[in-house]
Formats: structure tokens, C-alpha cells, sequence
């Protein structure tokens, strides 16, 4: 039973999506009814990432419990979740402080702390991809060293200094980086990948439909 | 002229300093900000789910047309996914996620066949569109014919269903140095793209910051 009913389930919405495929979504029913899937969908995926928010909570309340080390760190991170989301679950008629609007606390720790970490996480890692770099541009083989030119022309073509010196060997070798390498080359082992992805995506969803694929239950 | 008040900006330079000092070594300051910053993260998307997914599909569409109350059964089996936080129960969170998952795989089925293979296939052995509208016939055959190779080398070096052997292996080593190529201009693309990041926080620190002192 615990493993039957949620194989019958992902059964039964995997053909009736599947099916209605086929079907007007507005004018005929199992239309309608992929759209209500779609809408519990959406609202179980919400649950979800709730579930995510009371998950970080219940470890870092553990690790203030247990008074283990560096647990002044899942006071913050405690005091941070709630800060941010208990005002922006009430009603902004009580306060404009409350809400998800412009002026809002949320907005506000949004645009003032998230955003600017978020962007400096990104960019120290200009820091870590040069060492990276480094590793990988040691030209030892074809493979290494024609990741190492493509990378090095790329990069070189994308600023006005590089351009110049590109172009000190021909006067087209920048258009040609963007026609051949990137709309050549580079576009076609994306659609490659694509492609192959998408047919893996199908197959793995028909095994999941026909209950052959139930990893995604877990053990137990 | 920053939007910003001044209490705003020592703050943003605190944070953004905060983090750089993670390049010296990991320290008490980085991680202060880093609980911070995750703490944060998990609250802005309760806030993001609680309007755009409890408040705005579930609570407000029952609130207006009592017709809408079955979108309680959702909700119900969204809450069942939290039996996951008890080992005892845990296994009646597989409903809800073999619902989405279920719904999610006959989305893809056909989604991913009709939506991305198909039109990805006829799109590369049509003659290509050269960047810049170039109409030079030489050139739109040497895309294409460069599209066309490129995308079956790839597909045959990631078919590992044959040994990589004959006329397999030698078409598998050709998609190796399309997909070489390919990743060097991604990394390329990531490198550029991290320093302009990284071009934008300096100028924070200098033009905003330290800007403010003088005025």
C-alpha cells in the first residue's frame, strides 16, 4: 500500500497530462482537468519550498540545542528566515512594512543585504574560476588545448582591447569567433545536448509513468 | 546619485566587504553574513510561496467563489509532503510527490519531444542564419555544414549504447573536440561574465561608498 497508491497516482496524472496533449485545453474536459494538475502542481510545489523553510529551521534549532560548534551561526540563520518572512506573510493594511511591496521590510532586506551578498558571491568567484582556469588551461593534450584556445578567443573578443588585438591578424577574426565558434561550434554541441537530454527526459518520464522508476520514493 | 541612504550604504559595503574576506580565509565576519544571507534566502521564498502560491491560488480564488474549495485537496497534500520530518510517517509524502512527479513526467514526455527535439533537429538542417545577415553562400554552407556535423558528433559521443569503436569511435572523437571547443567558450562566457560582476561590486565600493564621503 505504501508503495502502490503513489505508483497508481503518478500513473494515473502522468496519462491523463500525457493525453490531454492531444486535447483542446479550453473546450474539452480532460483539457480542463490538466489545467486543474497543473494548478495542484504549482500549489504542492509552493508546500515544498515551505517545507524547505521548516526544514533549515528544525537543523539549525538542533544544532542550538545541542549547543555544538558554531551554533551562534543557526541563530542568525533562525532569526534571518523569520525576519524576513513572518512580516511578508502579513497583511500590508496593518503596516506598510508588511507585505512584498516596494517599502516593505522584505523589500527592503531584499535589495539592501540579499542582492548585494548574492552579487558579491557571484563575483568572487571571477577569483576561483582564474585558479580554476589555471588547472584547466594546461595545455596537455588536443581536448585541453583546444578548450584553452576557444576560451582565450572568446574571452578576447568580448573586450574592445581584445578585439583590437584580434583584429591585428585579420580584420574579420572577431566576426568570425561570433559566426563560426559561436553560432557554429559552440551552438552546435548545445543542440546536441539538447536533444539528448530532451529524448533522456522523455524515456526517464515514461519509466516513471509505468512505475518502472521509483527512486524518486526513497527507501522505506 | 545613489538611492541609497548613507546607514543603507555602510551597510551594503559591510556586506559586500564581508564577503570579499573570504578571499584572505574563512572567518568569523564571512560566516556571520553567510548565516545571514542563507537565513534570508529561506525567507524570501516562505514570502514568495506564501503570496504567490497560499494566498493568491489557494486562499483568495475560496475566498471569493466557495465553488474553489476543493483547492483545499491540494493543500492538504502539500501539507502531506511535511510527513517527511517524521520518520514514522514519512512515507505519506510520497502522494504528493508522486503527483507532481507524475504530472511533471507526462508534461515532459510530450513537451520535450514536440517542443525541443523536433523543432531542434528540423532547425539544424536548415540552412543557417549567419550573424549579421550575411547572405555569402560560402559561408551559410560552412555554418550549416558545421551545425549539422557538430550536432551528430555530440549525439554519438554521448550514445553509449556501442563501444566507441570504427566509425563510432572516430565520429565520437570529432564530437569530443566539438564539445572541447564548446566548453571553452562557455568558460569563456563565465569568465567574462563573473568579472563584470566582480567590475560592479568595486564600483559600488568605490563610486557609492567612498563616494559618499566627499560628497
Amino acid at each position: 500500500m505504501r508503495k502502490t497508491v503513489p505508483v497508481v497516482t503518478a500513473f494515473v496524472t502522468g496519462v491523463i497530462v500525457t493525453i490531454s496533449f492531444f486535447f483542446n485545453e479550453h473546450t474539452t474536459l480532460i483539457g480542463k482537468v490538466q489545467g486543474g494538475i497543473l494548478q495542484w502542481v504549482t500549489i504542492i510545489f509552493g508546500l515544498a519550498l515551505a517545507l524547505g523553510m521548516v526544514s533549515i529551521t528544525r537543523v539549525n534549532f538542533n544544532k542550538i540545542k545541542r549547543k555544538q560548534e558554531g551554533w551562534f551561526y543557526s541563530v542568525l540563520v533562525i532569526v534571518s528566515v523569520f525576519v524576513m518572512a513572518i512580516p511578508s506573510a502579513l497583511p500590508v493594511s496593518w503596516s506598510p512594512m508588511f507585505g512584498r511591496n516596494e517599502g516593505s521590510l522584505y523589500y527592503w532586506l531584499w535589495t539592501r543585504i540579499s542582492e548585494p551578498m548574492m552579487a558579491t558571491m557571484f563575483a568572487m568567484l571571477a577569483f576561483y574560476i582564474a585558479s580554476a582556469a589555471y588547472r584547466a588551461f594546461r595545455a596537455r593534450s588536443t581536448e585541453s588545448t583546444l578548450l584553452l584556445l576557444t576560451a582565450v578567443i572568446v574571452m578576447l573578443s568580448r573586450i574592445p582591447m581584445g578585439e583590437w588585438f584580434l583584429r591585428l591578424f585579420n580584420e574579420s577574426l572577431p566576426d568570425w569567433v561570433n559566426i563560426y565558434i559561436m553560432n557554429g561550434f559552440n551552438l552546435s554541441v548545445q543542440r546536441g545536448i539538447i536533444v539528448g537530454a530532451a529524448l533522456g527526459a522523455a524515456s526517464m518520464s515514461l519509466r516513471i509513468i509505468l512505475g518502472i522508476e521509483r527512486t524518486y520514493m526513497g527507501k522505506g | 546619485m545613489t538611492p541609497f541612504s548613507p546607514i543603507e550604504l555602510w551597510l551594503m559595503a559591510f556586506v559586500t566587504l564581508a564577503i570579499f574576506s573570504f578571499l584572505y580565509k574563512d572567518n568569523p565576519v564571512y560566516r556571520l553574513v553567510e548565516s545571514i544571507f542563507a537565513g534570508l534566502s529561506a525567507g524570501y521564498y516562505f514570502g514568495l510561496v506564501w503570496d504567490t502560491v497560499l494566498m493568491q491560488q489557494v486562499v483568495d480564488p475560496i475566498k471569493t467563489d466557495s465553488s474553489n474549495l476543493y483547492l483545499i485537496i491540494p493543500a492538504l497534500l502539500g501539507i502531506l509532503l511535511f510527513s517527511r520530518l517524521t520518520q514514522k510517517w514519512s512515507y505519506l509524502s510520497r502522494v504528493p510527490l508522486a503527483f507532481v512527479i507524475g504530472s511533471t513526467s507526462g508534461i515532459f514526455i510530450t513537451s520535450r519531444l514536440q517542443g525541443l527535439v523536433l523543432p531542434q533537429i528540423r532547425t539544424t538542417f536548415m540552412p543557417q542564419n549567419v550573424p549579421g545577415g550575411s547572405t555569402d553562400p560560402w559561408m551559410i554552407v560552412v555554418l550549416s555544414t558545421i551545425v549539422v556535423v557538430g550536432v551528430i558528433a555530440t549525439l554519438v559521443y554521448f550514445y553509449f549504447s556501442h563501444e566507441h569503436k570504427g566509425v563510432i569511435g572516430w565520429t565520437a572523437r570529432l564530437g569530443i573536440w566539438f564539445i572541447m571547443i564548446s566548453f571553452g567558450a562557455h568558460f569563456g562566457y563565465t569568465v567574462m561574465g563573473r568579472v563584470s560582476l566582480l567590475i560592479g561590486r568595486v564600483q559600488f565600493l568605490v563610486e557609492d561608498w567612498i563616494g559618499s564621503f566627499t560628497g
